[in-house]
C-alpha cells in the first residue's frame, strides 16, 4: 500500500535524514522524494509504500507527527488513494 | 502521476480552507423491531442499533487518520418511529425515542436521526401520537432528531399538520427554556422529504431503503470561496466552471472515504450528498461565496441569482464524481451556523423574505433562523405553509427549522454553540395569519401542465 509522506515547516539541518531514519525503524520503503523551498518554507514530498512496515499505519502516524512538533514541524502520512481520487479522473 | 502542486493543494484545502466530510451517517432499518409490547420493541431497537453501529464511530476515526481527512460527524438514522412505534399498544412515545438516545450514546455517535413522522397527506393515530410527544422526547433526549413531513409535490399540504407544527414549535422551545430553547434546532418541518438524506436534523432512513446503508455528506465552501477569489471579476461562465472543477474533486474524497466505510461496515453504500454545509468558523461561509461572486453583503439584491448558479454548479461538478448521489445536494444556508450569514443578518441585510426567496434556489430552506420568542404558534405555522408551497409547487425539497427563543426579542441572539453556532433574532411580520391557519384541510397537490 502506497503512501505520501509530506513535511512542511522551516528548514533546519537534519529533516530529511530523521524522517528516513524513523521511515527505516520502520521498514517502510521509500519511493520517491521531492523537495523544494516554497515562499521561504521546507516542503518536502515523499512517496513511500507501507506494505511491509512493521508499525500499524496508526502508530506510524503518530510517531511521525510527534517527530514534527520536536522539530518544530508539521509530518503527516495519508494513504495515496485521497491524492488518486481528488486530482486524477 | 501526481505532482507535488496537487497533494500540497489538498493538504491546504483541509488545513486551511476547512475542506472535510461532514457526516458519515449510517441508516439502519427498525421495522423488524415492531412488537405489541412497547418495552419490547424498545428493547429491540436498542439492541439493533447498538449491533449494526457498533463499529461505526471507531471506522470512521480509523479513515479519518489513514486518509488525512477530517470527519466531522459519526451518525445514525433510522425509520420514521411513528412507523415502528404504531405497532405497539400504547399511548405514550417518549420511551422510543429515550431507547434511541440510549442506543446513539453507547455507539458514541454525534446525533441519531428519525424519531419522524410522514404526514403529507394525512396522520395516523400513530403520527399523531408521535408528533404530539416530539416537545416532551427533545427535552429528555441529547442526541436525538426529529422530522414531520407535512406536503409533497404529489399529495399536496396537510394543512392540519401545518396548524399542528407551529404548536409543537413553540411547545418544544418552552420545554426546552432553560436552553434558550434548544429543542428546536434538533426539529425540521419538511415537504418532499428525501429518504436518505445524511444530514441534520432532518435525517432519517426511508421505508424504500434497504435493510442498512451508508451514506456520506461532503462539505466545503471555503474550498469553493478560495477558488473563486483566483477568479475575481471574470464573467460568470468562469465563476460556474470553477465551482464545478472544485465541487467534483470535494466530491470524489466523499465517494471515496463512503465506499472505504461502506467495505469496513459490511454495510452498503448509499449516497453522497453533494453539499456545501458551512460551519460557524470563518473562512467556511456559504454567504461568503456569494459576496465573493461580487455581493457587498449576503441578502442585497443579486442574492437569489448568485444562490442559483451556485447550487448548480455544485450539483453538476459532484455528480460526476460520484457513482449515487442522492440526499440534499446543493448549497445550505442556515443562519446560525454560517459566519457570513450571521454578520449579514445582524447588518439587517439578510431578512426572513430574502432567505424565503432564496430557499427556492437552494437545496433545502429556512434553517437555523432565530425569530422572537412571543411569535404566534399560527405565524410559525404560516412560515411553513410558505415554505411547504415552494417546495411543492417547484418539485424540491424545503424545509423549516426556526428557533422562537423564549423571552428573546428582536435584536438579541442566541448562542448554542459549537456547529450551531450563534443566531440573531430576526423579526417576522406581526399581521396575524391565525384565520388562515384554523381554516386546516388540505391544499390539493399542484398541476404539472401548462406551466408558467
Amino acid at each position: 500500500m502506497n503512501a505520501i509522506v509530506t513535511v512542511i515547516g522551516w528548514d533546519r539541518v537534519g529533516i530529511i535524514a530523521a524522517v528516513c531514519a524513523l521511515l527505516a525503524e520502520n521498514n517502510v520503503n521509500i519511493l520517491d522524494i521531492s523537495q523544494t523551498i516554497l515562499q521561504g518554507s521546507f516542503t518536502m514530498v515523499m512517496a513511500v509504500d507501507v506494505g511491509a512496515a512493521t508499525a500499524s499505519f496508526g502508530d506510524l502516524s503518530a510517531a511521525l507527527e510527534e517527530l514534527g512538533s520536536e522539530m518544530g514541524l508539521s509530518i503527516r502520512i495519508q494513504r495515496q488513494e485521497i491524492f488518486d481520487a481528488m486530482h486524477q479522473i | 502521476m501526481l505532482n507535488q502542486k496537487d497533494i500540497l493543494s489538498t493538504i491546504e484545502m483541509i488545513d486551511q480552507q476547512h475542506l472535510d466530510i461532514r457526516t458519515i451517517t449510517m441508516g439502519i432499518s427498525l421495522l423488524s423491531c415492531c412488537d405489541p409490547d412497547p418495552k419490547r420493541a424498545c428493547e429491540k431497537i436498542y439492541e439493533k442499533i447498538t449491533r449494526y453501529a457498533e463499529k461505526l464511530v471507531r471506522t470512521g476515526e480509523n479513515i479519518e487518520r489513514e486518509f488525512g481527512i477530517p470527519i466531522v460527524n459519526k451518525r445514525i438514522s433510522v425509520t420514521p418511529m411513528a412507523l415502528v412505534a404504531g405497532a405497539s399498544d400504547t399511548e405514550d412515545y417518549v420511551p422510543f425515542a429515550l431507547a434511541l438516545d440510549r442506543a446513539a450514546e453507547t455507539c458514541g455517535v454525534n446525533f441519531i436521526g428519525g424519531y419522524s413522522a410522514l404526514v403529507q397527506k394525512g396522520m395516523t393515530l400513530a403520527d399523531e401520537k408521535l408528533i404530539r410527544s416530539i416537545p416532551e422526547a427533545l427535552a429528555r433526549t441529547k442526541l436525538v432528531c426529529s422530522s414531520v413531513n407535512v406536503g409533497s409535490t404529489k399529495a399536496g399540504i396537510n394543512m392540519d399538520a401545518v396548524a399542528l407544527m407551529g404548536r409543537i414549535i413553540k411547545d418544544t422551545a418552552k420545554a426546552t427554556e432553560a436552553d434558550d430553547g434548544l429543542g428546536c434546532a434538533k426539529l425540521v418541518v419538511f415537504c418532499n422529504a428525501v429518504e436518505d438524506n445524511p444530514f441534520m436534523a432532518g435525517a432519517f432512513h426511508g421505508v424504500g431503503e434497504a435493510e442498512k446503508v451508508i451514506n456520506v455528506g461532503v462539505s466545503g465552501p471555503g474550498v469553493v470561496h478560495h477558488a473563486l477569489q483566483a477568479v475575481k471579476g471574470q464573467p460568470f461562465d468562469v465563476v460556474a466552471e470553477t465551482v464545478k472543477k472544485t465541487a467534483f474533486r470535494v466530491t470524489r474524497m466523499g465517494q471515496l472515504v463512503a465506499q472505504e466505510a461502506s467495505r469496513r461496515l459490511d454495510t452498503p453504500f448509499g449516497i453522497v450528498d453533494l453539499s456545501l454545509a458551512p460551519t460557524p468558523a470563518i473562512g467556511d461561509s456559504v454567504a461568503r461565496i456569494l459576496e465573493e461572486m461580487g455581493l457587498e453583503t449576503c441578502g442585497t439584491h443579486g442574492t437569489t441569482a448568485a444562490l442559483a448558479m451556485l447550487n448548480d454548479a455544485v450539483k453538476k461538478g459532484g455528480v460526476m464524481a460520484s457513482s449515487s448521489v442522492g440526499g440534499l445536494s446543493g448549497a445550505f444556508i442556515p443562519v446560525s451556523e454560517d459566519e457570513g450569514m450571521i454578520a449579514a443578518a445582524r447588518a439587517g441585510t439578510l431578512c426572513l423574505d430574502k432567505l424565503e426567496a432564496m430557499t427556492c434556489v437552494c437545496s433545502v430552506g429556512l434553517d437555523m433562523i432565530a425569530v422572537p420568542g412571543d411569535t404566534p404558534a399560527e405565524t410559525i405555522s404560516a412560515i411553513i405553509a410558505d415554505e411547504a408551497a415552494i417546495g411543492m409547487v417547484n418539485c424540491k425539497t424545503t424545509a423549516v427549522r426556526l428557533l422562537p427563543a423564549p423571552g428573546k426579542k428582536v435584536g438579541d441572539t442566541i448562542e448554542m454553540g459549537g456547529l450551531l453556532g450563534s443566531a440573531p433574532v430576526m423579526p417576522v411580520h406581526p399581521q396575524s395569519s391565525a384565520d388562515f391557519i384554523a381554516r386546516g384541510g388540505r391544499i390539493p397537490a399542484p398541476m404539472h401542465s401548462l406551466k408558467n
